[in-house]
């Protein structure tokens, strides 16, 4: 476990000393500070606006970290050969694996609370108190965080066996799918086959549901989420990225390197 | 009887490519061979001949298509005994946001050692490889030369009983090139086993106790440095000067080559005294005599000539 946890310090150590994280996270806060201003010319509904738009800079700057970093984070190391001397020392290759989503998620942790403490500020300065109902936002931002990690996960895992060209693609393309499960599942189409419907039924359960991950519209009305969602969703994507890290894991322990 | 710190069984690897990866090229074919514990070993061989991809197979970067391989008496497929190697890279590349100290520090971490001890090895390994005055300068700022020092310094970290080298001296300047072989006699005098890869015959001939020669992916022959390549003189160089005074023969002018104020002579074997004799009764002062070994330069390309061949040949023949 020790291995595994240098290599996710040296990974955050990595993210720390890497300045476009630093010109991604002020992007995301300007977005938040301009959502302030869409929000103040959005009658009655500044508040609603402004989480929306905040919370959607939040997941939008994690997403691209998380692709890209993600895909970047094995292909790197192989490309530029540092992991050469890495794996020359008592380290598994499923243990380096481990420690660099380790390291990734806890940047991704980081950059998130960063942008989530300018979002809070936002609410702060637009309705000059913080309420209860606005603890469904926290809630919105770990499910953002959830989210990216099955994210990285899925990056990683495509970045052990393709181009990070195409690691990118497969990545993008996955989210995307993710986002329209609920609607796959309950699909109710006359003119295709019973087997095909079979196939999409199995298909929505195969993808990765990133559509469970939405509570934005609860947080910028208010409204609570059920625990029991947040429970699910919290256990969904611990097995969702054990299974994914499993096969990359599986992959990346029989590669050859360069 | 001790095991062999290094043992290969038929270690082959191909590497698949084209659209499809249907065509194979071999980059290893059967390689069978021991390093003995204690010994300094040298791989030898041009460049592509499939050094690289041996020591590589040996640390589980590339996996063999057939054959095994054990260090210090396990599969390398065990990772646990990394413990006991040390392994520098082929022109090696560590994270170069980091500094010379913590990379150093970040892979003794692997090894398990405490605070204090990582710290405490870090200062000796940055002094043993002539660094302690850059270890706080970030390695993007380091040259090719700096790199290796900082490459040799991990791979001895963790004092491992192996230390497997991918060309040691490469990039290094005359002096990184000696200090780099100091540290190898001084691994060698603590006991420890060394293999390294190089294609400089001088270096083999230093530091080595048995050399390997590998070309077109085969060991084309192990022993000891001097015996493998020149066992036989292919001749004798005689050094002469024609003082004025000497019956300045125009056989012998054309014969030998003029290098300043000296001529090269180079004869067989059998024909040295009646070279000497002529030399002597034209007035000659002979400077020295010496055998003509072959290079290792010349050893290779004889090597790599004959492979060339041999491929010609299997074209035209189609076996």
């Amino acid at each position: 476990m020790s291995r595994v946890l240098t290599v996710a310090r040296n990974t955050f150590r990595e993210a720390v000393r890497d300045r476009v994280l630093y010109n991604l996270v002020f992007f995301a806060l300007l977005m938040i500070a301009s959502a302030v201003i869409v929000g103040q010319i959005s009658m009655d509904i500044e508040s609603v606006v402004m989480v929306s738009l905040g919370l959607s800079a939040i997941s939008l700057i994690g997403l691209l970290i998380a692709v890209f970093t993600g895909v970047g984070m094995v292909s790197k190391e192989i490309d530029k050969r540092t992991l050469h001397a890495v794996l020359a020392k008592p380290l598994h290759r499923w243990e380096f694996l481990l420690g660099k989503f380790a390291g990734l998620v806890l940047t991704l942790t980081v950059n998130t609370t960063a942008m989530a403490a300018g979002l809070f500020l936002a609410i702060l300065f637009v309705k000059h108190s913080i309420v209860r109902a606005d603890a469904t936002v926290v809630v919105a931002v770990y499910f953002i965080l959830l989210k990216l990690a099955l994210v990285v996960a899925l990056a990683m895992m495509f970045s052990c066996f393709t181009s990070p060209l195409l690691a990118i693609l497969f990545t993008g393309g996955l989210y995307i799918a993710g986002l329209f499960v609920s609607e796959l599942r309950s699909l109710q189409l006359t003119q295709i086959t019973p087997q095909m419907q079979k196939f999409l039924a199995f298909l929505s359960y195969v993808l990765p549901n990133f559509g469970n991950y939405d509570v934005m519209g609860a947080a910028a009305h208010g409204r609570a989420v059920a625990p029991g969602l947040i429970l699910h969703n919290t256990l969904y994507t611990i097995l969702y990225c054990a299974i994914v890290l499993g096969v990359a894991a599986a992959v990346f322990s029989r590669k050859d390197l360069k | 009887m001790t095991a062999p710190a290094i043992e290969t069984q038929n270690l082959s690897k191909d590497y698949p490519f084209g659209f499809l990866h249907l065509k194979k090229k071999s980059s290893l074919e059967s390689l069978t061979m021991q390093v003995e514990d204690g010994e300094v070993f040298g791989l030898l061989g041009p460049n592509g001949a499939g050094k690289s991809t041996t020591i590589k197979l040996l640390m589980g970067i590339i996996f063999p298509t057939a054959g095994s391989a054990q260090i210090l008496g396990k599969p390398v497929s065990d990772v646990a005994m990394h413990r006991d190697i040390g392994y520098l890279p082929e022109q090696p590349y560590f994270y170069d946001y980091l500094t010379a100290t913590e990379v150093l520090d970040y892979f003794g971490r692997f090894h398990g050692f405490s605070s204090a001890e990582r710290g405490e090895r870090v200062q000796k390994m940055l002094r043993k490889v002539g660094l302690e005055t850059a270890g706080k300068i970030q390695l993007r700022k380091y040259s090719k030369g700096m790199l290796q020092r900082v490459g040799l310094a991990q791979a001895i970290l963790h004092d491992p009983k192996l230390v497997i080298l991918d060309e040691p001296m490469s990039g290094l300047d005359p002096v990184g090139r000696r200090e780099v072989r100091d540290i190898i006699l001084e691994l060698k005098n603590a006991g420890k086993t060394i293999l390294f890869s190089t294609h400089i015959l001088s270096d083999a001939e230093t530091l080595c106790d048995r050399v390997g020669v590998i070309a077109g992916g085969k060991l084309r022959g192990v022993g000891a440095p001097g015996s493998i390549v020149g066992v036989k003189a292919t001749g004798m160089e005689i050094v002469f000067e024609l003082p004025g005074s000497a019956q300045q023969s125009e056989q012998l002018r054309a014969k030998a080559k003029m290098s300043g104020t000296s001529y090269h002579l180079c004869v067989g074997e059998a024909e040295l005294y009646p070279a000497l004799d002529e030399l002597r009764s034209a007035g000659a002062q002979i400077v020295s005599v010496t055998k003509i070994k072959p290079t290792l330069e010349d050893f290779f390309m004889d090597l790599v000539g004959k492979d060339r061949a041999q491929a010609a040949a299997i074209e035209v023949t189609g076996k």
